[in-house]
């Protein structure tokens, strides 16, 4: 990185994931987390896993989580309904559990086939016993992914940070 | 109206009988033969027949996660559970009907081909849980090649006693993800009470491993 840019609040947000000893990114790729992709794909100490559907990677955590390390799963907020049976097995065994959403059918949507996934997040988190934080502006993003990361690594709570489209921008298709 | 079959409970029919007559393998004898000692392994079973049988296997110890839900899971559970264990070997045990459910997972192991993790599926052709129905295993559905057609470099099929010593010889030593399908008759896997408590075996499970 250029010498005296600020770092992205996605470099940001990658820095702090490994500071707290998360190697294993899970993902259905997806633009709004292309730097995390990116950066996990370059690293070298970490476990960079492209999934086929979005529950695999709830999966994954889990067993990422039996065998003593820390998984994330990047995801766009539509993929988040491919994954809602899979969660039964999170809350049931009260593993702990961080997914960053990438929002869609939300602020400024233009696509219609969004909308729906888009409502239905938050309603679907709160059923499957997962808490979410909302991060609506750049300055808020580490401090929420902190709040997470303690929450979820500290004390095995299941949580969700969802990038809304006020944040990441609303996509033109 | 199937001969055999009682208020529902699906027993194969003579047509049927003939088809399963071909695989002479009884999931009773193969799969401890197949596994040989549990403790070599963490175990991942997958729900109904397979988390029977490593239930039995094991004794429900503490290597073994044996899922009772979340259809589908067992094999990305064991992915992960690999890849944050890498000297230790992981056998994702489960059957022909959970593999397909999301067997995309194939795919996803085979682009990361974790040099520690075994696959074994147990393929009875039906759904014995609820029925017997015919799965797609037995509609001409080969999860061997599927397996390979993902991109798991190593695939085998055990569907006789003399396939066993080899298959068993990939699942602890191959170095690279390995895929065997064992195809068995429609029968009933060993009846054996297990901790059916999700939060109960992570516990069990980690404490064991991790010393958590």
């Amino acid at each position: 990185m250029p010498a005296g840019n600020p770092a992205s609040w996605q470099d940001q947000l990658y820095e702090k994931l490994r500071a707290h000893g998360v190697d294993q990114f899970a993902y259905v790729p997806d633009a709004g987390h292309a730097t995390l992709i990116d950066r996990s794909l370059a690293d070298p100490d970490v476990h960079s896993i492209a999934l086929t559907t979005e529950e695999e990677g709830v999966a994954l955590a889990a067993g990422a989580n039996l065998g003593g390390s820390r998984a994330v799963l990047l995801m766009q907020s539509s993929g988040l309904g491919n994954c809602v049976n899979f969660l039964s097995m999170i809350e049931g065994g009260q593993f702990p559990f961080l997914t960053l959403v990438s929002m869609r059918g939300d602020y400024g949507e233009g696509n219609p086939w969004q909308m729906s996934m888009g409502k239905a997040v938050e309603p679907v988190l709160r059923a499957m016993g997962i808490r979410s934080l909302r991060v609506d502006h750049p300055g808020d993003v580490e401090p929420a992914a902190e709040a997470a990361l303690t929450m979820v690594f500290k004390a095995e709570e299941r949580v969700a940070v969802l990038l809304t489209q006020k944040l990441i921008g609303a996509k033109s298709f | 109206m199937v001969e055999g079959s009682v208020r529902g409970e699906h027993r194969p029919g003579p047509a049927e009988r003939g088809a399963s007559q071909s695989y002479l393998l009884d999931r009773r004898q193969a799969v401890p033969e197949l596994v040989g000692d549990p403790r070599d392994f963490l175990i991942v079973a997958g729900l109904a027949g397979t988390a029977k049988d490593f239930g039995h296997l094991t004794g429900d110890g503490d290597n073994l996660f044996a899922l009772a839900g979340a259809m589908g899971a067992a094999a990305m559970t064991g992915l992960g559970l690999a890849l944050s264990q890498p000297d230790r070997r992981v056998l994702v045990a489960t059957g022909d009907g959970e593999l397909l459910m999301n067997v995309g997972a194939l795919a996803t192991i085979a682009a990361v081909n974790p040099p520690n993790l075994a696959i074994l599926c147990v393929d009875n052709g039906h759904y014995g849980e609820t029925g017997y129905q015919r799965s797609h295993t037995s509609l001409g559905v080969d999860l061997e090649r599927m397996a390979a057609g993902a991109g798991i470099r190593t695939t085998r099929r055990v569907e006789r006693e003399a396939d066993i010593p080899g298959a068993a010889r990939l699942l602890r030593e191959e170095n690279g993800t390995a895929f065997v399908l064992l195809k068995v008759a429609p029968t009933d896997p060993p009846k054996f009470r297990r901790d059916m408590r999700p939060a109960a075996v992570r516990h069990r499970f980690r404490r064991a491993l991790l010393g958590l």
